[in-house]
């Protein structure tokens, strides 16, 4: 009901401003909307959405699973931890344009070379988090579950998973948030498809209700997918804690 | 089965970069059917005798002889359950092959069948340290290690479990290290106590109890109390004297 009650407000404030600032540099929301209803009748929103969909569920899963691993061994074993250290620091302090550029120069214009992209973006933020997680498990329980002589894979399931999971879903947020940013800036700079290439075009064209059209669609998608996927596993996740009163 | 320890010394480093004696060299045997006690004061470095006897230390200078295929049991002095899975849960992931049967005639031993579901962060320290003993009997231990399974608990509770204990001791072949600080819980569940010094610990005095646990009645345990005492005081005398 609050959600609602904000996005009404949303929706007024853009109204205002919009009436205030002129069609032209602030469409109203019903002349977004013809635009959506165009794109949409037209298929050509759901093929660009499509596209920048599919290059986020990649780079995401590449990354994270990637990422996990990585934080993982560098948690538990000290000599992974000194070699991939400096390595770490380089790519988190890379800019993400720096890796999109030199990606496509390298590897062309292709969907491998943006995907990668993308993917080396997310990753350091994957490892630092989940090199936390992992340095904060707890040895006691690691000690219980050697004692009672539990399987390698039994104990990391239900001894180590339970306690990364807050540092995954948390990674996961932030992750996702991280990968829609960037897979806009790399389709604008190297894909035929997709949100960030029809923003460009938009841009290029100023053709700001077609922008906007785009991009709210495109937050609307991330929101369900916040609030239906990522919002439950984290709840998930936590199940066990005494709730707060 | 025979649990043979040899431990010659352990030294610890710390991180100011001095080394500490933690154990001076001990020596001791357990039978199967055999319930060792070892009686020390705190940070006397029984926890780390325990867990140099369990293969969760191998940095120390000696030896330790522990059937290969024996299965532990332990009771560790916080009851390290996995605070994400329910009660049953945690029991079933250390004992797998537990038969339902058997599971259900440990819930109720030690009272836990209404408990069963609950997530550990929903019992009181009391019930956590049943489910830990639980955990450690489920899982037809041939060695049975409880660290200071009774501390912290009021008399009444501590007396219980204690019977408890006993009563799951008697119902298989299992040789038991137990560590405590208590003599009356050493008295009443030990068949042999070892006496440990402060920190180096060494074996002060070895002493076995005669008469079996089950027919040791009150008066009995008070008079092992008392000869016990005794023997204390003597050394005691013995070391002043020196």
């Amino acid at each position: 009901m609050l959600r609602l009650l904000s996005f009404v407000l949303f929706l007024a404030i853009w109204w205002i401003a919009a009436l205030l600032v002129g069609g032209a540099k602030l469409p109203s929301p019903p002349a977004v909307l013809q635009v959506m209803i165009a794109e949409a009748s037209s298929g050509a929103l759901f093929l660009h959405l499509g596209a920048t969909l599919a290059r986020v569920a990649l780079a995401f899963t590449l990354a994270m699973s990637l990422g996990s691993a990585i934080g993982y061994l560098m948690g538990r074993v000290k000599l992974a931890d000194r070699l991939g250290d400096p390595w770490l620091i380089l790519l988190l302090n890379l800019p993400a344009l720096v890796v999109i550029v030199l990606a496509y120069i390298w590897a062309g214009l292709t969907e491998a070379a943006a995907i990668a992209a993308i993917a080396i973006n997310k990753l350091p933020t994957a490892i630092v988090t989940l090199r936390e997680g992992t340095r904060a498990l707890d040895r006691s329980l690691d000690e219980m579950a050697s004692v009672f002589a539990m399987p390698r894979w039994r104990a990391f399931r239900h001894v180590v998973l339970p306690q990364l999971a807050p540092y995954i879903a948390a990674s996961a947020r932030s992750g996702l948030s991280l990968v829609w940013k960037i897979v806009l800036v790399a389709e604008l700079l190297g894909r035929p498809n997709g949100v960030g290439f029809e923003i460009g075009v938009a841009f290029q064209l100023f053709d700001t209700p077609r922008l906007l059209a785009y991009s709210l669609t495109f937050a609307a998608v991330v929101l369900v997918i916040e609030t239906l996927l990522v919002q439950p596993f984290e709840a998930r996740a936590n199940r066990w804690r005494p709730r707060a009163a | 089965m025979r649990l043979e320890v040899d431990i010659t010394g352990k030294t610890f480093r710390s991180a100011a970069g001095g080394t500490h004696e933690v154990l001076a060299p001990v020596k001791f045997a357990l039978q199967s059917g055999e319930v060792g006690v070892l009686i020390g004061p705190s940070g006397c470095g029984k926890s780390t005798m325990l867990r140099i006897i369990l293969g969760l230390d191998h940095d120390f200078a000696g030896h330790i002889a522990r059937p290969p295929e024996a299965r532990i049991g332990m009771v560790f002095q916080e009851p390290r359950l996995l605070p994400w899975r329910s009660v049953e849960q945690n029991v079933r992931l250390a004992a797998p092959d537990v038969a339902d049967a058997k599971l259900a005639e440990l819930f109720r031993i030690l009272e836990l069948e209404a408990h069963r579901d609950h997530y550990p962060g929903e019992l009181s320290l009391g019930l956590a340290r049943r489910v830990a003993l639980a955990r450690a009997f489920a899982v037809e231990p041939d060695i049975l290690v409880l660290d200071e399974p009774l501390a912290s608990l009021d008399d009444a509770l501590a007396g219980r479990l204690r019977d408890e204990i006993a009563t799951l001791v008697a119902s298989r072949p299992v040789m038991t290290l137990l560590v405590t600080h208590s003599l009356d819980d050493a008295v009443r569940l030990g068949d042999r106590l070892f006496f440990l010094s402060p920190r180096p610990a060494r074996i002060v005095a070895e002493m076995p109890i005669g008469i079996p646990r089950a027919t040791r009645g009150e008066a009995e345990i008070a008079a092992i109390k008392a000869s016990l005492a005794q023997r204390t005081q003597g050394d005691r005398t013995e070391r002043d004297a020196s």
